[in-house]
């Protein structure tokens, strides 16, 4: 049997309460626009999404796990649109996690356990260069924006992070990809879509018409500083790019030179 | 801010860079009734990594360069002709809030060098942070070099506002310090050390009985020592950190190749690289006596007074105690795992989780990230054991690890063959 769902986390989980009260076997789980493997010759079912039967799952499966692996299952979920086969894999652990008698989160050799642990340590570490790599700018209004293109949807797991840290401002962090973001108005933080084509849209730097007048001497001390902190005899380009890929330089004030 | 900051900011971060010290970790701080900053969880955050490929978590960056003192290494001794510049207390908070509110850093690393005296300049330090911590209600991270020589009363206040104090040992034995820094001593280093190791550890004390008792350098102290100005070998440097680390406020020992900024004074050697690949192996020695239980000993010892700079210490622990091996990764304790060249910690926890549920062969140990090309030699698993450590002989053990891998896939793709 093969479901499709709708590309939800609580369609993913309506999957798993279906297969088990139609008692059904499923080897295969897509979302409804994903290309059908070849060769599939299973019946095909869509499953639509029941929040009822999402929290009967999520209700079970707090009782099966620890709560750092249903934080590694959710984060893991984040990672499933890059590798569509990881849908199947989620919902194997799902079900496995469910039928066992003994908690099967520390089973590292089942290779449906390593990828849901390996997958959402990939989607952590994207989080945490968002922490490290988001780059502010203020504009006249005295709002700080920030342009990103991550390669999961991270966002929403990075921004509590920047609301406790600058609790005191107003901030925008922007998607670009995935064209949502996120906008903090001093008191609590808003999802927003600013389907624009303005100049910083595209390249996330606010020209002079609308940056705040000290910052273009901010960057430029950023930029000072960056080229003066490093050891010239030490020099090391291999390292620099291995902890700082070049997908980020393009927004990141000290290399990307606008 | 103006250009004459700029150029102030260009000397002192250069005169800055020869410290290693980066980290912004252990402590929390949390932004209490929105002030601004916030630091998290015990881990740091790198923000951006320099052109040497080292991170840049915090504004590193000297309140002076003017020096009085004359130590051969520095590049800011006081017979060095080079342009001095001084910060002022309201551009060092303004710099700091600045980049930290566009998210380039996680806070302030102060340093200085030494301006009219110790207590004048460790004054002028506490200076700055205080006015982050209590007019900008600042929360990021500060960490404080402490000025040898400084009074404790000084240390003590600095304490109050900074996460970590560090006091640099630079060189490890005393007489290499007298011939290379005559106006200083290790009295004047170890003193502000001890005293913040006894201060940290009655605060926590304190605060566990007593409501209210501000935090005293909740991060603790970290130090750093020249490699390679001095003729100390790695068993000088690995005991005196082992013995450092003893100390529970000590977090962290950090090793910085010497680079030669000072080539005409004889007394130093003439580099002409830094000794980089040995500083990597004190740092792994280093790693290995934090989260892999060795203990200095074991590293080096009189006889074997430096590591060896062919393999790692933890493969060159492997090779002298062929004994130890093969390991059984099935059943040995987490102890043993972590001794085995290959495994780190990551993986010594994972396997230890996963060998409950069913017996690991290699295809599971690589899948988890085991790097069985340097493991191979020293465990057992599910299956035959392969050749081991015992079967063919350390010196042959050593130079199959040695061999550079083959041809990268890569360059096989971007050049093929003609023929």
């Amino acid at each position: 049997m093969l479901y499709t769902f709708d590309g939800t986390f609580d369609g993913l989980l309506s999957c798993v309460f279906d297969a088990f009260a139609r008692k059904e076997d499923v080897t295969e789980v897509l979302r409804t626009w994903d290309e059908i493997p070849l060769f599939c010759l299973d019946a095909m079912r869509h499953v639509d999404t029941e929040l009822a039967h999402a929290r009967r799952v999520w209700l079970k499966l707090e009782k099966c796990m620890s709560r750092t692996v249903l934080n590694s299952l959710v984060k893991s979920f984040l990672y499933a649109p890059v590798e569509v086969s990881f849908y199947s894999t989620l919902f194997r652990f799902i079900c496995r996690a469910m039928v066992s008698e003994i908690r099967i989160e520390g089973d590292f050799g089942d290779a449906d356990v390593l990828a849901v642990l390996n997958n959402s340590r990939k989607v952590s570490y994207e989080a945490s260069r968002m922490r490290q790599f988001v780059r502010f700018q203020k504009a006249v209004n005295g709002t700080y924006f920030a342009m990103i293109e991550p390669l999961y949807d991270v966002l929403p797991l990075a921004i509590g992070h920047f609301v406790d840290r600058f609790a005191d401002s107003r901030f925008i962090i922007y998607d670009r990809i995935r064209d949502y973001g996120f906008f903090y108005d001093g008191k609590e933080s808003h999802r927003i879509v600013l389907s624009s084509d303005a100049p910083h849209m595209v390249t996330g730097n606010l020209d002079e018409t609308i940056a705040d007048a000290d910052e273009a001497m901010f960057k430029k001390l950023w930029r000072t500083y960056f080229n003066a902190t490093a050891i010239p005899e030490r020099t090391n380009p291999r390292k620099q790019r291995q902890d700082m890929p070049h997908r980020f330089w393009k927004y990141l004030t000290e290399v990307n030179g606008v | 801010m103006t250009e004459s900051t700029l150029n102030k900011l260009k000397i002192l971060a250069e005169a800055a860079r020869y410290d290693v010290s980066c980290s912004s970790s252990g402590t929390v701080r949390n932004n209490k009734d929105k002030g601004i900053g916030n630091t998290v969880g015990g881990i740091g955050v790198c923000h951006s990594f320099a052109a040497d490929g080292r991170c840049i978590s915090l504004l590193k960056v000297m309140m002076s360069n003017v020096c009085l003192y004359d130590c051969a290494y520095c590049i800011s001794r006081r017979s060095n002709d080079i342009p001095r510049a001084t910060l002022t207390v309201k551009e060092l908070v303004n710099l700091t809030i600045e980049f930290y509110r566009r998210n380039y850093i996680e806070g302030l690393f102060l340093s200085s060098a030494i301006v009219k005296n110790p207590d004048f300049t460790m004054e002028c330090m506490v200076q700055v942070a205080k006015e982050l911590r209590e007019v900008h209600r600042f929360n990021g991270y500060i960490h404080l070099k402490g000025i040898p020589g400084a009074s404790l009363e000084l240390i003590n206040l600095a304490g109050r506002y900074a996460d970590r104090m560090s006091v640099n040992v630079e060189i490890p034995k005393q007489k290499s310090l007298q011939y290379l820094a005559p106006e200083k001593n290790h009295k004047n280093i170890y003193e502000p050390m001890k005293y913040i190791n006894t201060a940290v550890l009655e605060n926590r004390e304190d605060r566990r009985s007593l409501l209210h008792v501000p935090r005293f350098i909740p991060a603790g102290q970290s130090t750093q020592m020249i490699v390679g100005a001095s003729d100390d070998t790695d068993h000088d440097i690995l005991t005196l950190s082992s013995s450092l680390y003893r100390a529970k406020s000590m977090r962290r020992v950090y090793y910085s190749g010497y680079v030669s900024v000072n080539t005409y004074d004889s007394r130093l050697p003439a580099l002409k690289q830094p000794p980089l690949v040995r500083e990597n192996r004190l740092y792994q020695a280093d790693w290995l006596m934090r989260f892999y239980q060795f203990r200095a000993d074991e590293l080096v010892d009189p006889k074997n007074p430096n590591l060896d700079l062919d393999v790692d210490p933890k493969i060159g622990w492997a090779l002298r105690h062929p004994e130890f091996f093969p390991i059984d990764v099935n059943k040995a304790p987490y102890e043993m795992l972590l001794r085995v060249p290959g495994i780190g910690v990551k993986s010594a926890n994972l396997i230890v989780n996963a060998r409950r549920y069913r017996a690991l062969g290699s295809d599971h140990l690589k899948k988890i990230g085991v790097v069985l090309k340097r493991a191979q030699y020293f465990i057992v698993c599910r299956e035959l054991p392969s050749a081991v450590i015992g079967d063919l002989s350390p010196e042959y053990v050593k130079l199959r690890l040695m061999l550079p891998s083959g041809p990268s896939r890569r360059t096989v793709d971007r050049y093929p063959s003609l023929f």
